[in-house]
């Protein structure tokens, strides 16, 4: 019981191969801790939606095991499928139906008994805000009101787990920082454990307790997304002088620097504890009589971590031609609106 | 300790809330109930009516002279030279044979009323092969992944779009009856109210038959046009290779073989049994027997390789 409160998804040497020879997951391990928001992170095609298929028991692994709430994936998907929540990337919302409708549909499905489902189907409603739209039909909804009616018949059965995937796909700024803003507040009221995938790097940073990056299949690296930032090696502090002479070996020698780089007259300079060392690089400027121009500082995002583990190049692979399609097909719904 | 738990559905509230899904979506769009019962009326009133079989026999399109010459030796015993022959009697005589004639080939005397009845066969092959096409558009749009995560049982995710196509084809059927009726279909004088619940059954039987083919082939499509291309091709065979526009007898004997294995065939002749024919209740029961197997292996079928595929 100890255990399972700890690590509530654990999976080892998972993998998915399509076709005999498209090797969409090879084989990941990774473990996500009761209460947290675990976070995917990867490029198009890298084998996240395949990684969340099989953990919600929609595909089955071709090699390797996987366990939620310590009911194996493969053996007790019955049990799994119980006690999780799914909110996939497409808008699976019948859009025929009306939101209500929809809500409740997805209740039925778990078997839970109407009057419950009723009193719940109002209360998610209320959360998400759709209670003024609950009785028009899905397809009048805007691309956020979709997601965020998913996010509802998500939460219908209180999952002990819920699986986002690519939660704000397709939506605008706005409408994906509020989409963040839900996704808070639900963690915070029914204080479950999230697991989400997504190919937004703020997504990942504002939302995500620990990540995991993954490209073609594996996971590259993981942690916290601090973590990550730091394992880069510090900040990056831009400077310039006035002066057409290299200054480079100087700046070496003040302490925290770690590289120095001259870039057409301007240095790039990466130091830990950039705040504290840039001060002490002016003062050595200034001691041997050079004149500071210009001078700025960048901490690293998840962007130079996603750049410098998954290289340069955004690959655009389809997944399957599936998932590609039925994402192509989400967009495509999301931008008519 | 927190606000979670575990729901255990009943096989019956995942498949009802499933099959409720269904039609209410079609109760939404009534155009499409509207064209689906519009085809089978514009069948029955261009071919139906226009094929007056019928007439071909009757006095008006017999066309005999005043007097017709008949070689002694077509008599018995045989005479020498030739005889004179009344003509509108020959025509009369000749008339007089074409509702036997009718009632020989289709059972009834006349062709509108054989082939409304099978417009109900129609309609449950056409209802049944688009139910098999939703399951394709359900994994298109991500609905039918969404239902797979949930603990609802395979088998009911199948048989709610079974049991969707059986409620949409006995509406329909009561539809076209009702209409054909108007139009003029004669009920033969074994015809009870009661025949009508007859004709529920079995129609329920074939839609389950048919529909678990077709689900069962979607299983795995995820392209409607594949779909489409391969319930066609069934679809045609099923339809022209049964009793559902002519007569068995009347065909060649190889086309007779594969229409005496067709299921639709003995929806129909059960239909006809219960509606224009004098009811013959054993043929009734061979015809009930036959579609009831029919229905049991495939929907078994079905719901097995549902278990195994659905999950890919």
């Amino acid at each position: 019981m100890n255990l399972m409160s700890e690590e509530v998804i654990k999976a080892e040497g998972l993998t998915r191969v399509f076709n005999k020879s498209l090797v969409a997951v090879d084989h990941v391990n990774f473990s996500v801790k009761d209460g947290e928001i675990f976070g995917f992170l990867g490029p198009n095609g890298a084998g996240k939606t395949t990684t969340i298929n099989m953990l919600i028991t929609v595909l089955k692994p071709t090699e390797g095991k996987a366990s939620v709430l310590g009911y194996d994936i493969a053996k007790q998907a019955y049990n799994v499928r119980s006690v999780i929540g799914v909110v996939p990337q497409e808008y699976t919302a019948d859009e025929d139906l009306t939101g209500y409708e929809n809500i409740i549909l997805c209740a039925d499905l778990y078997g839970i008994p109407r009057e419950t489902s009723k009193k719940r189907a109002v209360e998610l409603l209320q959360l998400v805000e759709l209670t003024d739209f609950k009785d028009k039909r899905v397809e009048t909804y805007s691309g956020g009101m979709r997601r965020r009616l998913e996010l509802a018949c998500g939460l219908i059965n209180r999952p002990r787990i819920l699986f986002l995937d690519e939660p704000t796909l397709g939506l605008d700024v706005q409408t994906r920082a509020a989409t963040w803003n839900y996704i808070k507040l639900l963690k915070k009221e029914f204080g479950m454990t999230l697991f989400m995938t997504t190919h937004y790097l703020e997504e990942a940073d504002a939302l995500c307790d620990r990540i995991a990056i993954i490209d073609h299949g594996k996971i590259i690296v993981g942690g916290s997304p601090e973590e990550l930032k730091h394992s880069l090696g510090g900040d990056i502090i831009t400077i310039s002088i006035k002066e057409n002479l290299d200054i480079s070996d100087l700046v070496r020698k003040v302490e925290n620097v770690k590289e120095v780089k001259n870039e057409d007259g301007s240095y790039r300079i990466k130091a830990e504890y950039g705040e504290v060392t840039a001060p002490f690089i002016i003062e050595a400027l200034r001691n041997k009589g050079y004149t500071v121009t210009k001078l700025s500082m960048t901490e690293p995002t998840l962007n130079d971590v996603y750049l410098e583990y998954t290289g340069r190049s955004m690959r655009d692979v389809e997944e399957s031609r599936e998932a590609f399609r039925t994402q192509r097909m989400t967009l495509r719904r999301a931008r008519a609106r | 300790m927190n606000k979670t738990n575990e729901h255990r559905p009943s096989r019956f509230h995942g498949l009802w809330a499933l099959t409720v899904r269904e039609l209410k979506k079609w109760l939404k769009e009534p155009i499409i109930l509207f064209m689906a019962v519009l085809q089978p009326v514009l069948w029955m009133g261009l071919f139906g009516k226009a094929m007056n079989l019928g007439a071909m026999f009757s006095s008006g399109s017999i066309n005999m002279p005043e007097i017709v010459p008949i070689p002694g030796s077509f008599l018995i015993p045989p005479q020498s030279g030739t005889i004179a022959v009344n003509g509108s009697a020959l025509s009369q005589m000749f008339a007089d044979f074409g509702p036997a004639m009718m009632r020989n080939i289709f059972g009834v005397t006349d062709y509108f009323s054989y082939m409304s009845v099978g417009m109900i066969s129609m309609i449950v092959m056409f209802t049944t092969m688009f139910s098999g096409m939703s399951i394709v558009w359900d994994r298109r749009l991500g609905f039918l992944d969404k239902v797979l995560s949930t603990p609802v049982s395979r088998g009911a995710i199948i048989f709610s779009k079974v049991l969707n196509a059986a409620l949409r084809a006995m509406f329909q059927a009561t539809i076209i009856l009702a209409l054909a009726v108007v139009f003029g279909l004669q009920v033969s004088s074994t015809f009870t109210p009661l025949n009508i619940l007859g004709v529920y059954a079995a129609v329920f039987l074939l839609c389950v038959g048919l529909s678990s083919i077709f689900l069962a082939l979607a299983l795995r499509s995820s392209k409607q046009e594949t779909q489409m291309a391969i319930v066609n091709l069934i679809n045609m065979p099923l339809m022209f290779a049964s009793n559902t526009f002519y007569p068995i007898a009347m065909m060649p004997e190889w086309i007779q073989a594969i229409a005496r294995v067709n299921p639709v065939s003995y929806l129909t002749d059960a239909l006809r049994q219960l509606t224009i024919l004098q009811l013959d209740a054993s043929a009734l029961i061979i015809d009930f027997a036959y579609l009831g197997l029919f229905a049991i292996v495939t929907s078994a079928i079905g719901i097995l390789l549902s278990w195994r595929y659905l999950t890919k």
